[in-house]
């Protein structure tokens, strides 16, 4: 359920770190809590992110939640995709990325947590 | 530490049922009520294409009985129940003296004098010191709160009645906003086609011990037709493409019903009625504000609260808003000055963030007519 290749947050944000650069999405427990995604609004590329800060907002039918930066840096990609097919953060939350981040300091990978940890954390 | 915080809410004889199904249970007015079981969208679709089960217990009941009902009656609320055969519904305004909602609920008449209010849920203790006052002072007529003798359970979409008919030997023609009696699945049974969807279907009253019975057999007669169990979240986008108003966001003790364009309500000729006259002199006078309908030109949604601008000045607030699974559209419901025109170019503040919205008429959607 929770890939071993992927790095999490607390705040259930997931993070796929290749080449200095980072995908990052929400994980399978905060798309089960939000319900049916209906809007994703992401930064522009060249936005610069902080680790932990707010850095755009997801929606559901529901409620509105703030999706927050796993480590910091500088947006070089957003997937535009979701602008049309929101509710692919449902169906593969641990696919649909949501922004591509180079991180401005590699170690910052190194506080996240594990798929083990992190699944401790949400069971 | 979530044990103690569920103890204090209220739960329906269904409780055990939803948990069952898999159903996210969240407090609402005091309950701890399903808000979803396979998801919003799903249930919502469900209902506007086929069949969808909601238990809705939490509603109150307000029995008025009494030589002087129908006075009573008359007095406390906006329509004209005298129009009211037995066996007919109606929905009304329970008005302050300000010609504002203390409620808004149905008016079914049980016998010539016998009325039954439902009531939301969140108001049951306020609207039942409300109307024992109010209908006293029209003479013979006393209010019992019988909520907790009726469980309600309601069975909303296009396939409804060939989900109702096999299990009762009541007759479901009605024509919609009447009632029978009978049995559905043998339980004694009120039976309304009325609901909050705008979609066809009935609502059952029955006893609470019974509760678990009918909704079992009505999940089992729903199989055919594909039926789901739909919570408090498809109740809310499936009321708010119809535009029904709910208390607490669209209406509440601060908005007049001639404010929340619920005129038709409101009988100028059956005699004086609380807020009557403040209601009068608001339609002289031209309303302050009307309560509109609006379309996002995005998918970002509109929420209760939000700001809505005309250029750069704030002239109204959201009441209602989402992402309507059916329509496929954003839309919500807001307070406008009665001066903006329908074609205005508006925008709604969405956390900082303006996004064009235009007024459309309500309701969103319309059942198609058979």
């Amino acid at each position: 359920m929770y890939p071993e290749t992927l790095k999490y947050t607390k705040d259930h944000e997931w993070i796929a770190i290749g080449d200095g650069v980072g995908k990052v999405g929400i994980t399978d427990f905060a798309q089960k809590q939000l319900g049916d995604v209906v809007y994703v609004e992401l930064p522009d590329v060249g936005t610069v992110v902080t680790q932990g800060q707010a850095f755009g907002t997801i929606e559901s039918v529901k409620a509105v939640s703030e999706l927050f930066a796993p480590v910091s840096g500088e947006v070089v990609e957003v997937n535009d995709g979701l602008k049309d097919k929101p509710e692919q953060v449902n169906t593969d939350p641990h696919g649909a990325w949501m922004v591509a981040i180079r991180l401005a300091s590699p170690a910052q990978a190194g506080e996240l947590l594990s798929a083990a940890a992190y699944i401790d954390l949400v069971k | 530490m979530a044990q103690v915080e569920s103890s204090t809410l209220r739960r329906t004889p269904l409780y055990a049922r939803h948990v069952a199904l898999g159903a996210r249970m969240v407090p609402f007015g005091g309950w701890e009520m399903p808000v979803e079981y396979s998801g919003i969208t799903d249930e919502h679709m469900a209902v506007r294409t086929r069949a969808g089960l909601f238990d809705v217990s939490h509603m109150g009941q307000i029995e008025v009985a009494g030589r002087d009902a129908l006075a009573g009656i008359q007095r406390i609320t906006s329509n004209d129940a005298a129009k009211l055969t037995i066996g007919q519904a109606q929905y009304a305004a329970l008005t302050s003296e300000r010609g504002s909602f203390v409620d808004d609920l149905l008016v079914y008449r049980l016998a010539e004098d016998h009325f039954l209010l439902v009531v939301n849920a969140s108001n049951i203790e306020k609207d039942f010191a409300w109307i024992a006052q109010g209908v006293a002072v029209a003479g013979d007529a006393v209010a019992v709160n019988t909520s907790a003798r009726y469980a309600l359970i309601a069975v909303q979409g296009p396939a409804s009645r060939e989900v109702l008919q096999p299990l009762t030997g009541a007759d479901l023609g009605m024509k919609y906003y009447w009632f029978a009696t009978g049995e559905v699945a043998g339980v004694r049974a009120t039976i309304s086609r009325t609901g909050y969807t705008g979609e066809d279907g009935y609502e059952v009253f029955v006893a609470p011990a019974y509760a678990a019975r009918v909704w079992d057999a009505l999940i089992d007669a729903g199989r055919s037709v594909d039926l789901r169990p739909a919570g408090l979240g498809a109740r809310d986008t499936l009321r708010l493409e119809a535009a029904m108003r709910l208390y607490g966001n669209d209406i509440d003790d601060t908005t007049s019903v001639l404010e929340a364009d619920l005129e038709w309500i409101v009988s100028w000729t059956k005699g004086d009625f609380i807020g009557r006259e403040a209601l009068a002199a608001q339609k002289a006078a031209g309303v302050p504000r009307r309560l509109v309908g609006f379309e996002m030109s995005d998918r970002a949604i509109a929420r209760h609260g939000y700001p809505v601008v005309i250029g750069n000045t704030p002239v109204g607030v959201v009441t209602s808003g989402t992402q309507t699974p059916f329509l496929k559209k954003a839309i919500g419901m807001a307070y406008v000055p009665a001066s903006v025109a329908p074609e205005a170019e508006i925008a709604i503040d969405i956390r900082n963030r303006r996004v064009p919205a235009r007024l459309v008429p309500l309701p969103f959607y319309k059942r198609p007519r058979k």
